[in-house]
């Protein structure tokens, strides 16, 4: 008995709703930025299961896609964080609340 | 298909601390064991390069950002290294909701036949190789040949997310005033603004 595709997915399945749980409970922007990277690397992870699965490297192609996606979040999010912070000095997110999210 | 088990529990486990954790610093170090642990699981699916991929721009580029922002954020100022404390008032809420979306998800996949077997890599091909699938070899065959566009995308993509940072985080100088001191007057007049947006 191997392990079978469906394993891996519902492992991705379990990190991409870990991931979603930290975005809607955590306040802290860093953490939800980093729950975000999860999300994005369970969807990775998936895609990378399935181009094993059925022996076809197209899903490595867009799993390099992702990760730049997910670098250039980054970097934007963090830089948001930055200008935010340095605007009103406050980290919580539910406080933030300039346009009255 | 022990390793496939040993891999997942420590994956569930490190995604659990980062999101749990009260500092952002040791959810840091958690996210760092995740990706050490997913691209441990990459190499167990033959895909070589994606596994170096993964420790090189996750763990060497993304999570010392990460780092740098919490470094650059909290000198000085006490709240932000421990971050906000207390359980908002949408947790639980949030669980359950999250857990039903899961539990629909889990549904749909036990629901779709998914029992294709996935070969664990017994032995990893010579690495350049482009007749090995998931080596360094047959990716670049394919990122140069087939799927030259993603790759280009890819390249655009990095350089909106360069422009972009510079715009939101690259002036720490304060506020420039407008038209304040002459000259800035007479360059601001015959030129067209660039960027329209405010800092």
């Amino acid at each position: 008995m191997s392990v079978e595709l469906t394993n891996y997915v519902t492992l991705s399945a379990v990190m991409f709703f870990i991931g979603v749980a930290g975005v809607i409970v955590r306040r802290n922007p860093l953490i939800v930025l980093m729950a975000i990277e999860l999300m994005f690397n369970a969807a990775n992870l998936a895609l990378v299961a399935f181009s094993r699965a059925w022996v076809n490297n197209a899903g490595h192609i867009f799993v390099f896609l992702v990760v730049t996606v997910a670098a250039a979040e980054a970097a934007i999010g963090l830089a948001i964080v930055v200008a935010v912070f340095r605007r009103a000095k406050n980290v919580d997110l539910d406080e933030v609340a300039g346009m009255h999210g | 298909m022990i390793p496939f088990y040993v891999l997942a529990v420590l994956l569930i486990a490190s995604a659990v601390f980062t999101v749990t954790q009260k500092s952002p610093v040791y959810s840091v170090v958690g996210l760092l064991a995740n990706f050490l642990v997913l691209a441990a699981l990459y190499f167990t699916l033959n895909a070589e390069f994606l596994g170096i991929i993964q420790i090189v721009v996750y763990s060497g580029a993304i999570l010392m950002l990460f780092v740098f922002v919490i470094a650059l954020l909290s000198s000085g100022i006490g709240p932000f290294a421990e971050g906000p404390n207390r359980m908002p008032r949408v947790a639980i809420p949030a669980i359950v909701t999250t857990a039903i979306a899961f539990g629909f998800l889990a549904f749909g996949i036990s629901h779709v036949p998914l029992g294709v077997p996935v070969p664990h890599a017994t032995t990893i091909g010579p690495v350049g190789n482009a007749n090995v699938f998931g080596s360094v070899g047959d990716f670049g065959v394919a990122l140069f040949t087939v799927q030259l566009l993603p790759f280009e995308v890819t390249a655009f993509i990095l350089m909106v997310a360069v422009i972009g940072v510079v715009l939101l985080a690259g002036d720490a100088a304060p506020q420039r005033t407008h038209g304040s001191h002459p000259k800035s007057r007479l360059k601001s007049a015959d030129r067209e603004p660039i960027v329209k947006a405010g800092r």
